[in-house]
C-alpha cells in the first residue's frame, strides 16, 4: 500500500486552543437561539436559558455529551438502497454546489433563471458524471411555486438521478414533504434511518446565532436519523474576526452549537462537521469562494473536525468567475486539489460559479474531469509489481517499448486516470483538424453524449407513483394542479 | 486652509474627533449649513466614494470616514431640520418577508448613511405592509429591499405593486438588491431601481435626488 497524500494547516496544539476558546465563547458569551423547544431541550441538561432574550449559556459538559455520541462516520445508500459513502477516515467523495440562484445556459451563454427542464437536465447530467458520487438540489426552479421550491427539487432528484441527494430545506414546514419523499423511496421510517438517502443542510446565523429555521430543521432531522451538514459561514473580516484563527475560533463554536442541539435530540445522529466559511473582499464587498484564504480556513475546520473524531464537509473546489473561463478553472482545482488532500469528506462545489449563486452544467462536465484527478491523486502512489525492476527493464530494452507489456496492460487503466473529452490532449495539428474547439464547445458536447446516452432511473415503478402522488398533493396545497413537463 | 476643506480632509482620514470640533468651529463662524453639508461633510465622502471604487482603500475606511461624516452631521441635522433645508433623502431598508439574509442590506444602510442619507432600517423579514406604512409615516422617498432567495424575491413586487394601487408612486421610489434580483428583474416588476452594491446604491441616489 502507498501512502495517502494527505496535508495539514494545523498542529494539534494550536487545535486544542482553538477549541478551547470555542468552548469559551459558548459557555460564557453564549448564542442566540430563536426556537423555544430548543431552549427548553437545552435548559433541560443544564444550560442557562434566557427565553425572553432567545439565549442560552452551554455548559463543557453539555458539549462532552454532544461530542461523545456524535458518530466518527456513517454510509450513504441510492435509490435503490446501494451503499454510495463511506463517510469516514479521509475517504473524499464530490457533491455538486447546491441552491443556485441562476443558471448558465450552456447554449445561449445567458445568466438566467433556471426552470424544471434545466433541472431535469442537470439530473440527467449528474446521473453519467462518474466523479461526483451524490447529486445535490444545484438550483431551485424559478416555474413552481416558492412554497414547494425545496421540495421539488428533491423530488426531481430522486426521479431523475439514483444517487443520493445533497439537500436542505428553506422553511420548517418544507422538512415534512421532503422527508416524506424519502419514505416515499425507503418504505418506513427504520428503513430511512438504516440507510439515509439525503443529507440537509443547516446553516448557523454568523454570528453565534440560530435561526428559529435552521434549530427546528436539525431537530427533525436528528428525529428520522437524517445526517445533517452544518454549514456555518463566518465572513472573515466582517461577520467573523479578520484572522484566520479567529474565524475558525467562530467556526468551531457555530458547528459544535449545532452539533449539541442535534445530538441531544436524537444521539448518535450522524452529522458532517461542515461549512461555507468565507473571507470578505473589502473592495467589492463580495465573499469569494476562490480566495485562497477561504480554502485554508475550510482544510484547518476540516482538521478540527477530524481531531473531534466527525466526518467533515466544505463549501470549496466552485468559483466565482462568471463564466467557463480560466478562473473558473484554476480556483475550482485548486479546491479540489486541496479539498481532497486534506481529506475532506464531503467536498460540495463542482458546478459552482458567482459565490454560489450560479450553476453551469459546462462547468459540471469539466469539475468531473477535476474530482476525477483529484480522486486519482488520493490513491496515492504504490508499488505494483515494481520490485525487483530489472525484468521489465531488460523486457524494455529488448523489445524498445513497454506498450504491449502485461505489466502495461495490467496496471494501465489503475495508474493513469483517462479525462474524456472535455480534457484536450491531441497534438495542434490533430486539435486544429478536429475543428479547433473551444473547451465550452467540448463542455457541449459532452452535455449532448451524456444527455443521449442517460439510463432511465431504476427505481421501481411502485415507489415512482408514491414518490409523485406525495409531491403532486403537496403542490396541490400551494394553489399548483399539475407539475410542469 | 478653508475650514470647509479641512473637514473634507480629515473626514478622507476618518477622524470623528476633529471632523466634529471643525464642524462646531465652522457653525460659530456662522458658514450656512447648507454649505458645510455640501462642501464639507459630503465633499469628504465623495472623495471617499471615489478612492474606494478605485480600490485605494478599502471598506474599512469607507465606513471609518462615514463615522466621521456622522459625526458632523449630528451638528448640522438640528440646523438644517430648523432652517427648513431640505436633508439628502429618506430611505426604508429592510430585508423583504421570509428572507433573514441581511448582511448586505446592513452594509447597504451603514454606506447609505456615511453618504449622507438618512436610514430607517426595519431589519429583516419585512412584511410589505410594514415597509409602505413606515414610508408613510416617516415621509421616506425611498423604499430599499434587500432579497437573497429565489423564494422571497417576489415580496418586492408586492411591495411595487400596493404602491401603484395607493398611487404612491409620485412620493414613494422602489429600490431593490441583493444577490437573487438584477436589473431586469427590477424592470419586470416595475421597481424604481436595481443597485449591486452600497457605492452603487449611493451613486443612484446621488444622481436622482
Ligand atoms: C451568508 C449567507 C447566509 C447566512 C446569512 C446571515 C445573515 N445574517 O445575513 C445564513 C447562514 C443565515 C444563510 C441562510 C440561508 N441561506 Co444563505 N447565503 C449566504 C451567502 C453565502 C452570502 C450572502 C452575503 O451575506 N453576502 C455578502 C453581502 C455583503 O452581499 P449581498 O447580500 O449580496 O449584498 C450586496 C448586494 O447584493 C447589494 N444589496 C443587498 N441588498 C440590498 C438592498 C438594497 C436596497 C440595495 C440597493 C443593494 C443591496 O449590496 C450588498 C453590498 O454589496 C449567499 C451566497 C451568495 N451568493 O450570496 C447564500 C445564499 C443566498 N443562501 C442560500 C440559501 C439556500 C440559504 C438557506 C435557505 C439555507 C438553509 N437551508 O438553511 C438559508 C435561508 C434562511 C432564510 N430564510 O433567509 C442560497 C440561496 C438559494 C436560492 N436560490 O434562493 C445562497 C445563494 C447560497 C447557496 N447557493 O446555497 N445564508
Amino acid at each position: 500500500m502507498g501512502i495517502r497524500p494527505v496535508i495539514y494547516f494545523l498542529e494539534n496544539n494550536l487545535i486544542e486552543k482553538i477549541l478551547s476558546e470555542a468552548r469559551d465563547l459558548l459557555c460564557k458569551l453564549g448564542i442566540t437561539l430563536h426556537n423555544r423547544e430548543v431552549l427548553e431541550l437545552l435548559s433541560g441538561y443544564g444550560a442557562t436559558i434566557d427565553q425572553d432574550k432567545y439565549h442560552v449559556l452551554f455548559t463543557n459538559d453539555i458539549i462532552d455529551k454532544a461530542l461523545g455520541s456524535t458518530p466518527a462516520s456513517f454510509k450513504l445508500y441510492d435509490v435503490l438502497g446501494n451503499e454510495t459513502h463511506d463517510f469516514s477516515g479521509t475517504n473524499s467523495y464530490f457533491t455538486p454546489g447546491s441552491a443556485a440562484i441562476n443558471i448558465l445556459d450552456n447554449r445561449t451563454n445567458e445568466i438566467r433563471k433556471p426552470n424544471t427542464a434545466d433541472y431535469i437536465h442537470f439530473s440527467k447530467l449528474m446521473s453519467g458524471l462518474k466523479y461526483i458520487a451524490s447529486t445535490s438540489t444545484a438550483f431551485i426552479p424559478a416555474d413552481v411555486p416558492g412554497k414547494i421550491s425545496d421540495s421539488y427539487r428533491l423530488y426531481l432528484s430522486l426521479l431523475y438521478c439514483e444517487k443520493p441527494v445533497v439537500t436542505g430545506a428553506f422553511t420548517i414546514e418544507g422538512f415534512e414533504i421532503m422527508k416524506d419523499l424519502q419514505l416515499a423511496i425507503r418504505g418506513t421510517k427504520e428503513a430511512l434511518v438504516a440507510k439515509p438517502l439525503t443529507i440537509f443542510s443547516c446553516c448557523p446565523t454568523s454570528p453565534l446565532k440560530f435561526s428559529d429555521v435552521t434549530s427546528q430543521n436539525v431537530v427533525d432531522c436528528a428525529r428520522f436519523g437524517i445526517p445533517v451538514e452544518f454549514i456555518s459561514m463566518p465572513l472573515s473580516g466582517f461577520m467573523a474576526p479578520v484572522t484566520l484563527v479567529g474565524s475558525l475560533i467562530q467556526h468551531t463554536a457555530e458547528t459544535i452549537s449545532g452539533i449539541v442541539i442535534s445530538q441531544l435530540t436524537n444521539p448518535g445522529t450522524p452529522v458532517l462537521y461542515g461549512g461555507s466559511p468565507a473571507i470578505f473582499d473589502m473592495r467589492y464587498e463580495t465573499t469569494p469562494m476562490g480566495a485562497i484564504e477561504t480554502m485554508m480556513i475550510d482544510c484547518a475546520y476540516n482538521e478540527i473536525g477530524k481531531f473531534l473524531n466527525i466526518p467533515t464537509q466544505a463549501y470549496i473546489s466552485l468559483s466565482d468567475a462568471k463564466s467557463l473561463d480560466a478562473q473558473a478553472g484554476l480556483e475550482s482545482s485548486m479546491g479540489a486539489t486541496l479539498a481532497v488532500l486534506s481529506g475532506i469528506n464531503n467536498i460540495s462545489g463542482p458546478g459552482m460559479l458567482d459565490f454560489e449563486s450560479c450553476q453551469s452544467l459546462q462547468k459540471l462536465v469539466l469539475d468531473n474531469e477535476i474530482c476525477g484527478m483529484t480522486l486519482r491523486m488520493a490513491r496515492g502512489i504504490e508499488p505494483k509489481e515494481d520490485f525487483p525492476s530489472i525484468p521489465l527493464f531488460q523486457e524494455l530494452l529488448k523489445e524498445k517499448h513497454l506498450l504491449i507489456s502485461k505489466h502495461t496492460r495490467k496496471y494501465i487503466r489503475e495508474e493513469h486516470y483517462f479525462p474524456g473529452r472535455i480534457i484536450n490532449r491531441a497534438n495542434l495539428s490533430r486539435w486544429k483538424e478536429e475543428g479547433e474547439l473551444s473547451l465550452t464547445a467540448r463542455a457541449n458536447q459532452e452535455i449532448e453524449r451524456l444527455l443521449k446516452e442517460y439510463q432511465p432511473s431504476r427505481l421501481p415503478e411502485d415507489s415512482i407513483k408514491e414518490l409523485t402522488r406525495r409531491m403532486e398533493d403537496e403542490a396541490r396545497l400551494h394553489g399548483m394542479d399539475k407539475l410542469p413537463g | 486652509m478653508n475650514i470647509l476643506q479641512q473637514i473634507s480632509d480629515q473626514i478622507d482620514l476618518g477622524d470623528d474627533e476633529k471632523v466634529y470640533e471643525l464642524t462646531t468651529t465652522a457653525i460659530e463662524q456662522k458658514i450656512p449649513v447648507k454649505q458645510i453639508l455640501d462642501e464639507g461633510l459630503l465633499q469628504g465622502m465623495n472623495i471617499v466614494g471615489r478612492k474606494f471604487k478605485e480600490h485605494e482603500i478599502f471598506l474599512p475606511e469607507v465606513l471609518m470616514a462615514a463615522k466621521a461624516m456622522n459625526a458632523g452631521m449630528e451638528l448640522v441635522k438640528p440646523l438644517l431640520l430648523s432652517g427648513n433645508v431640505p436633508m439628502k433623502a429618506r430611505v426604508v431598508i429592510g430585508t423583504v418577508r421570509g428572507d433573514l439574509h441581511d448582511i448586505g442590506k446592513n452594509l447597504v444602510g451603514v454606506m447609505l448613511k456615511g453618504a449622507g442619507f438618512e436610514i430607517i432600517d426595519l431589519g429583516n423579514d419585512v412584511t410589505p405592509e410594514r415597509f409602505i406604512e413606515t414610508a408613510k409615516a416617516e415621509g421616506a422617498q425611498f423604499i430599499g429591499m434587500s432579497a437573497l432567495l429565489t423564494t422571497t424575491m417576489p415580496v418586492m413586487k408586492e411591495v411595487v405593486d400596493r404602491i401603484r394601487s395607493e398611487n404612491l408612486e409620485d412620493k414613494i421610489r422602489t429600490l431593490i438588491g441583493g444577490a437573487a434580483v438584477s436589473k431586469g428583474y427590477a424592470e419586470e416588476i416595475g421597481a424604481t431601481a436595481y443597485c449591486y452594491d452600497g457605492s452603487n446604491a449611493i451613486d443612484y441616489l446621488n444622481s436622482v435626488i
